[in-house]
C-alpha cells in the first residue's frame, strides 16, 4: 500500500479519534464524519482514500471502543504507523482488519505530506519523498493469519470449518 | 524462571504448565462483558460468525450503563438491541434499569468474578477485577463477539511490573491518590502491554474499595491488567458476594519482573491529575489556585460506598459553594440504597449536591453534567483527555472523593485539610 501521510504526535487517544458524545450510535459511516474531530477539525476534509496516518507513542490510548480503528478505516486511511500503540487499540485494529505497524524511526522521521509505501508482512516502510526506508516490526504468524482472513470474525469462521 | 501471578492464571486457562512473556496463547474465559456502547457492535459481529448460541448463558454479562437511562432515541435503540439479544440468547446476567449499576462496580458486587478467573470485557476498565486476584482486561467488540461465541480469547502473555506497597495511608489519602501517584511516576504508557502486580505488606491496609480504584486505572498507565495478591480481605469480599470457588495464584519467588517499584503509602499526599493526561499529576500542595465550576463524584473508579462515605464526612453540615455544580453518582443500585440507609444522600442534598441514579453520565461526556467551553471540573473519574466531559475547551482535573468534596465547598481545587 502507498499513500500520503497525515501526521500527529504522541498519546492520540480514542476520545479525540471519536468523541464519546457521538457513541449513542454504532453506525460507523455516520461516526466517521467526526473522526479526529477534537484534535484536527480539518481531518475529514483533507483525508483521501489510501492516505497513511503516522503518529508517535501510545496511539489509541484510552477506551476500548472499536469504533476508533473502525472510523479511521472508514475515513479511507490504509495504514497507521506509530512508535507504539495502546494495547486494546492494537488488538481492535487487527481484529477489524485495519493494518498497523510499529516503527520508532519512521514515526520520528516521516513528515506530514510525505508519500510512503508499506509492506505490512515484511515490515518494510519506504519514504518515497525523502528516499529513505525504515524497518517496522512485522506481525507474528498468528496475527498475520488473522489479517489474511480480513479480521477475527472470518478467522474464527475458517477455524470452525 | 518462574511465573508472575498473571502468567500463572493465563497458563492454567490455556491448559499449559508454563507460559513465558511474549507467548501467544488461546485462553478459556470465565466471563465476557459488554456495555451499551460496545455490545451493539459485538452483537453485529456475533451474528456474522453465525454461531448457534452463546458458549455459556451464565458467563456473559451485558450492562447498559453509558447512556442509560437512555438519553435520547439513538441510545434507546442501542439498548433495545442489547435487550432483545439478551432475551433471545437467554443471557442470565443482563441488568436492566432498576437493578443495574456501572459495570465495573456491579460485576464484583454480583459475585460474577472471583480470584483466579480470566475475564474479558469490551470496556477498557475491565481491568478493575484485578483487585480480586483475577486476570481481567479490556478488549474490543470483535473480541467480545468471538468470546461470546466460543468462550475463548487470544492473548500475548505480558511482562510485569512489580509494585511493592509498604506502610499505610494517612487520613484523607486513598487508593485514588496511590494510582495517580504511580501513573504520574511511570507515565500514561509506563506499563504498556504489561501487568501491574501489587504486593507487599501495605496491601493489607488497603480496603477493597481502594484496591478496585487502583486496579481500575491500570489502563491509564497503558497496562494490560492490574492485579492484587489475594488476602483475607479479598476472601471475605468474595465469600460475601459470590458462591463461586476461587483459586489463589501467587507469583513464583523467581518470577521475572521488568521493573520493581516500591511505594511508601504513608508518604503519599492527595494527588490531582491536571488536564489533559492522567500522568500530569501534582500533589495538593503544588496545585495553586484553580477555580472550578463543577464537581463530579462517582464512576467505576470512585462511586463505591467507601468513596461516598468520605465525601459525606466532608460535606456533612456544610454548604457547597454557590456556582459549583456538584453531581454525585452512586455506582450501583445497592450502593445507592446503602447510601440512603446510612443517611449519606441526605447529607449530599442538604449540602447542595445533585444525586443521580447509577450511570456513566458525565464521565465520558455522555449526559448528566456536560461542560461548556472554558469550564473546569474536579472529577473522581479516570480520564481527563481533551473533550472528555464536554466541550474541547473544557478541563477535567482528576482527584479523590475527598479532594473533590473539599473543592465543592471552596470552589477551587482544595485539600480536605483546608475545610475539615
Ligand atoms: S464510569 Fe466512566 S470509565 Fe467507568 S465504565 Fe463508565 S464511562 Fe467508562
Amino acid at each position: 500500500m502507498k499513500g500520503k501521510v497525515i501526521k500527529y504526535g504522541d498519546n492520540v487517544d480514542t476520545d479525540v479519534i471519536i468523541p464519546a458524545r457521538y457513541l449513542n450510535t454504532s453506525d460507523i459511516d455516520e461516526l466517521a464524519k467526526h473522526c479526529m474531530e477534537d484534535l484536527d477539525r480539518d481531518f475529514v476534509n483533507r483525508v483521501r482514500p489510501g492516505d497513511i496516518m503516522v503518529a508517535g507513542k501510545n496511539f489509541g490510548s484510552g477506551s476500548s471502543r472499536e469504533h476508533a480503528p473502525a472510523v479511521i478505516k472508514a475515513s479511507g486511511i490504509s495504514c497507521v504507523i506509530a512508535e507504539t500503540f495502546a494495547r486494546i487499540f492494537f488488538r481492535n485494529a487487527i481484529n477489524i482488519g485495519l493494518p498497523i505497524m510499529e516503527c520508532k524511526e519512521a514515526s520520528e522521521d516521516i513528515e506530514d505530506g510525505d508519500v510512503v509505501s508499506i509492506d505490512v508482512y515484511s515490515g518494510e516502510i519506504t519514504n518515497e519523498t525523502k528516499g529513505k526506508s525504515y524497518k517496522g516490526t512485522p506481525f507474528p504468524e498468528f496475527i498475520q493469519d488473522i489479517i489474511k482472513a480480513e479480521g477475527l470474525v472470518n478467522y474464527i469462521k475458517e477455524e470452525g470449518k | 524462571m518462574g511465573m508472575t501471578m498473571t502468567q500463572k492464571i493465563l497458563a492454567a486457562h490455556a491448559g499449559l504448565d508454563k507460559v513465558v512473556a511474549g507467548q501467544l496463547i488461546m485462553a478459556d474465559l470465565d466471563l465476557v462483558l459488554g456495555n451499551d456502547v460496545t455490545s451493539p457492535v459485538a452483537i453485529n459481529e456475533f451474528n456474522k460468525i453465525g454461531a448457534e448460541g452463546v458458549f455459556d448463558k451464565t458467563k456473559i454479562a451485558l450492562v447498559p450503563d453509558h447512556f442509560t437511562p437512555n438519553k435520547d432515541i439513538k441510545s434507546a435503540e442501542q439498548c433495545k438491541l442489547i435487550r432483545e439479544f439478551a432475551l433471545d440468547k437467554g443471557i442470565e446476567n443482563y441488568f436492566e434499569i432498576g437493578e443495574m449499576g456501572i459495570e465495573h462496580a456491579l460485576i464484583p458486587e454480583k459475585g460474577l468474578v472471583v480470584g483466579g478467573d480470566v475475564v474479558i470485557g469490551a470496556d477498557s476498565h475491565t481491568c478493575t477485577y484485578g483487585a480480586l486476584g483475577a486476570f481481567s482486561t479490556g478488549v474490543g467488540s470483535t473480541d467480545m463477539a468471538a468470546g461470546m461465541a466460543n468462550g475463548k480469547a487470544w492473548f500475548k502473555v505480558p511482562e510485569a511490573i512489580k509494585i511493592i506497597l509498604k506502610g499505610s495511608l494517612p487520613k484523607w489519602v486513598s487508593g485514588k491518590d496511590v494510582i495517580l501517584h504511580i501513573i504520574g511516576m511511570i507515565g500514561v504508557d509506563g506499563a504498556l502491554y504489561k501487568s501491574m502486580e501489587y504486593t507487599g505488606p501495605g496491601v493489607a491496609s488497603l480496603s477493597m474499595d481502594d484496591r478496585f480504584t487502583i486496579a481500575n486505572m491500570a489502563i491509564e498507565a497503558g497496562a494490560k491488567n492490574g492485579i492484587f495478591e489475594i488476602d483475607e480481605k479479598t476472601i471475605a469480599y468474595m465469600k460475601e458476594h459470590s458462591t463461586r470457588e476461587y483459586t489463589i495464584y501467587k507469583a513464583d519467588e523467581d518470577a521475572e519482573y521488568v521493573e520493581t517499584i516500591e511505594i511508601d503509602l504513608a508518604a503519599l499526599r492527595p494527588t490531582v491529575a491536571f488536564p489533559h493526561l492522567p500522568d500530569n499529576t501534582r500533589t495538593i500542595d503544588e496545585v495553586g489556585v484553580v477555580p472550578i465550576h463543577q464537581v463530579v463524584i462517582g464512576s467505576c473508579t470512585n462511586g463505591r460506598i467507601g468513596d461516598l462515605r468520605i465525601a459525606a464526612e466532608i460535606l456533612k453540615g456544610r454548604k457547597i459553594k454557590k456556582g459549583v455544580r456538584t453531581i454525585i453518582f452512586p455506582a450501583t443500585q445497592k450502593i445507592y440504597l446503602q447510601a440512603m440507609e446510612e443517611g449519606l444522600l441526605k447529607i449530599f442534598v442538604e449540602a447542595g449536591a445533585a444525586v443521580s441514579t447509577p450511570t456513566c453520565g458525565p464521565c465520558l461526556g455522555g449526559h448528566m453534567g456536560i461542560l461548556a467551553s472554558g469550564e473546569r471540573a474536579v472529577s473522581t473519574t479516570n480520564r481527563n483527555f481533551v473533550g472528555r466531559m464536554g466541550h474541547v475547551e473544557s478541563e477535567v482535573y482528576l482527584a479523590s472523593p475527598a479532594v473533590a468534596a473539599a473543592s465543592a465547598l471552596t470552589g477551587k481545587i482544595s485539600s480536605p485539610e483546608e475545610v475539615v
